[in-house]
């Protein structure tokens, strides 16, 4: 069975599928279907949804396109998510993959400096970074891939650990390769798909936490996100309620997609697993 | 054949009688209200931020209060002449005044706050002191403060938050920040300090032997402590809270309040602060250095917007330097009106190149995130490149202090008179690292810097006026801060408060003539 013949037996992973598409299709097209910056103050505010030509979903406080708020949102949040995983996973991976082949004292040193990570918690510890490096895009990425690069080390070790005694493992050092180049080449793509199943739900998550930074007023005030249309919306829930609504719905999309994707991947990717269950 | 001009007057004023009888006075009942945030305390002259003002201004009282146009009338003071020369100052006191102990109000307390307390511990009125030469109390009701130079806005120093009457009694040749009364302060004001349950409420009680006979109405005053916005916007809503002093809730819940049944709004009782908010420029460096950039900024803004959308429409768009309850403002000034296209040719012409330019909003709020991302918008539309930077309140006065900013957002009080309140943003020896309420913009004209200072003490007021003519027209066409908004900061109350805000302070000593109408 092809890849994805089998990723396309979990439904729900489909309709994920699907759905990513439309959000990613949204962040694409939102600079063509709305020109404008999204922060333009371009109608009378408060104007609730459909009930002018070019609102479909209102204005919000000051007059501006709530529909172009969240297009461009789409953009920002996907971009954060991604970038965000990436960089974690840049930290995770090596150190896991260190960890797990070396093991000993380097595994006892690396592990508890990720404990150190782990024991505090993620929230907590991501707000005080974008405060400390004050709110940007880069500093809110940062402090995302740095709290969520622990369970990455933790996984990928144990991946490392299980492999590393394989008979094409001991061959290759048999061979006389190098421990980087059995590192890279021989295990490294055997721990692949736990890895990107992992990093698809960390996206979700990221989304999720920059969402809660921008709400708290921890965004980049330079970019409109669903999170930052969600907090300044909060404050006049109970005069407009399509300015918290909308954001809030896409952002339950995409961590909700993000999550079945995940899921078929897992299915897709550990056929045995998926199938024992 | 009757004029029906005549006609119409004779009814309008029998109209005018029979409201009169209906509104008559009525004793008794107690009022509640809220306190945000809690105070630190409340022994006025000590202490003199907001909060504390608001309540403690129904116990302590000053020399003068003054009218909604800033005209000084009588409070402790029962009249005062001025000499010819504008240098000698004497005040007649009230002669049946007494402390809440017990204890006569005379000449010595006077000379007590004035000379020793204030000159201690209190800032302001230490600024307005260094112009005063000598304070007498020539018999025991009669003051005399002799200046050393005319100094214009002396009479409008007299206000009780900045100039309060402290007992000399209690005070004298103690350590005044331990002594023991600031426990339960000691004024001579309409109401009496009764008991503080710290964070839930502060209780005052009518004071039976106030001097103005019948005043106060009301038999006490409950200032209560709720510390998140929305629950005291509830606990209006649901009739606990009587009155809303300004500031304690959100812009936005005003129109749903303000909407409410038996709701009364009030935009008055500020006059004497009038806070003004405005930008920052940074005039050392980058493109905010340049004359026709800052004038752009103007131009560029569209400050109607913010006061009809941010502001609920309260609130006005400044002329210039001076603002509309400052004396001497010129209102013949050119005003700078939205025109997107001009700013875009002053950029032109100064060639601007598109270099970065950063805003620094003030952490006070929503409303105010709200108003840095209209005004970013506004820049960005007419090509400049504006970043925000998000900051907190030590964040923001650490970069002002530092000068480390090129627009930033701020609100100041302008105490009626431009010696008091104005010309402290654009005097170059106002220059000083560290602070964020000096000339943070860096402004230096040699000009400006001598008419402020010739019309501090000029004498009489037509001479002032000339000197703040020629000022304004310099800062209006150098323009070295931004001029936003009067601030129109509205006062909540159920209709049946009557008689609430009667004076320029508003609140802060608003209780003395209200009265229940239930």
């Amino acid at each position: 069975m092809s890849f994805f013949a089998r990723f396309a037996q979990n439904r729900g992973a489909l309709v994920g599928l699907i759905i990513l598409l439309m959000i990613i299709a949204m962040a694409i097209l939102a600079p063509l279907l709305f020109p404008e910056s999204p922060w333009r103050m371009v109608q009378r505010p408060f104007l609730p949804p459909l009930s002018q030509e070019g609102f479909p979903l209102g204005t919000d406080t000051m007059g501006r396109n709530v529909a172009a708020g969240l297009m461009h949102g789409a953009w920002v949040s996907l971009l954060i998510g991604l970038v965000s995983t990436s960089v974690a996973l840049l930290i995770g991976v090596p150190l896991g993959a260190i960890a797990g082949y070396y093991g000993g004292l380097i595994d006892d040193i690396l592990m508890r400096f990720t404990e150190f990570f782990q024991t505090i918690p993620n929230f907590a510890l991501a707000i005080v970074l974008v405060a400390i490096m004050q709110p940007s895009v880069t500093s809110i990425v940062l402090a995302i891939a740095l709290v969520s690069w622990p369970p990455v080390a933790r996984l990928v070790r144990a991946e490392f650990m299980s492999l590393r005694n394989r008979e094409y493992v001991e061959a290759a050092r048999l061979v006389g390769q190098t421990n980087t180049t059995i590192i890279l080449r021989q295990i490294l793509p055997n721990t692949l798909s736990p890895i990107i199943v992992l990093a698809s739900l960390m996206v979700a998550t990221a989304i999720l936490l920059e969402s809660s930074l921008s709400f708290l007023g921890l965004g980049d005030p330079n970019v409109m996100s669903w999170g930052y249309m969600i907090g300044a919306a909060r404050t006049v829930i109970r005069q407009a309620w399509w300015l918290s609504f909308f954001p809030g719905v896409a952002i339950l999309l995409t961590v909700l997609a993000l999550n079945l994707v995940g899921e078929g991947l897992d299915d897709a990717l550990n056929p045995k697993l998926s199938r024992e269950r | 054949m009757r004029d029906p001009l005549a006609l119409a007057i004779s009814a309008a004023a029998l109209a005018f009688t029979t409201t009169a009888l209906a509104d008559d006075p009525k004793q008794g009942g107690t009022v509640n209200t809220i306190v945000q945030p809690e105070p630190p305390g409340l022994v006025l002259g000590m202490i003199q931020n907001a909060p504390t003002r608001v309540v403690a201004g129904n116990i302590y009282e000053g020399l003068l209060r003054y009218t909604t146009d800033l005209e000084p009338i009588p409070q402790l003071a029962e009249s005062w002449d001025v000499s010819d020369d504008g240098r000698t100052y004497t005040f007649h006191l009230r002669e049946n005044v007494a402390w809440h102990d017990g204890e006569p109000f005379t000449a010595d307390d006077v000379v007590f706050s004035a000379d020793v307390f204030h000159r201690e511990l209190n800032p302001s009125a230490r600024a307005v002191l260094q112009h005063v030469e000598s304070i007498e109390a020539t018999d025991e009701h009669t003051v005399v403060f002799t200046l050393t130079e005319p100094f214009g806005p002396f009479l409008l120093s007299f206000e009780a938050g900045t100039f309060t009457m402290v007992p000399e009694h209690l005070y004298a040749g103690t350590d005044f920040r331990n002594n023991e009364h600031n426990d339960h302060p000691i004024g001579t004001g309409p109401f009496k300090f009764a008991n503080w349950e710290r964070g839930t409420v502060i209780k005052l009680v009518k004071n039976d032997d106030y001097y103005e006979e019948g005043l106060p109405y009301l038999d006490g005053v409950n200032w209560h402590v709720i510390p998140d916005g929305g629950s005291r916007a509830v606990a209006f809503e649901n009739g606990t809270i009587d009155v809303l002093p300004s500031g304690t809730v959100e812009n936005f819940d005003i129109p749903r309040l303000s909407e409410m049944d038996n709701v009364c709004v009030t935009e008055e009782g500020h006059e004497y602060f009038s806070p003004y908010s405005m930008l920052w420029m940074n005039n050392r460096e980058g493109p905010t250095a340049d004359k026709r950039f800052r004038q752009a900024v103007m131009y560029a803004m569209d400050r109607e917007f913010a006061r009809n959308v941010l502001w609920n429409g309260l609130g006005k768009v400044p002329l210039s330097a001076f603002g509309s309850n400052a004396r001497f403002q010129d209102d013949t000034l050119e005003p700078y009106d939205y025109n997107p296209e001009r700013a875009r040719e002053l950029l032109e012409e100064m060639g601007y190149d598109g270099e970065e330019v950063t805003i620094l909003p003030l952490p006070y709020g929503e409303t105010w995130t709200r108003w840095a991302e209209a005004v970013q918008q506004n820049l960005r539309e007419v090509g400049i490149n504006v970043r925000t930077q998000a900051t907190d309140v030590g964040g923001w006065n650490q970069r002002l202090g530092d000068w480390d900013y090129d627009l930033a957002f701020t609100y100041l009080y302008q105490y009626g008179d431009p010696a008091l309140g104005i010309s402290r943003t654009y005097l170059s020896d106002n220059i000083a690292k560290g602070s964020p309420w000096n000339n943070v913009e860096g402004y230096e004209n040699a000009r400006v810097d001598e008419l402020f200072n010739e019309a501090a003490t000029a004498y009489p007021d037509s001479e002032r006026e000339a000197l703040y003519k020629e000022v304004q027209e310099i800062l209006h066409e150098d323009v070295p801060v931004g001029w936003l908004m009067e601030l129109g900061f509205p006062t909540l109350y159920r209709c049946d408060v009557k008689d609430l805000v009667n004076s320029s302070v508003g609140l802060n000593e608003g209780f003395r003539d209200a009265w229940l109408d239930r």
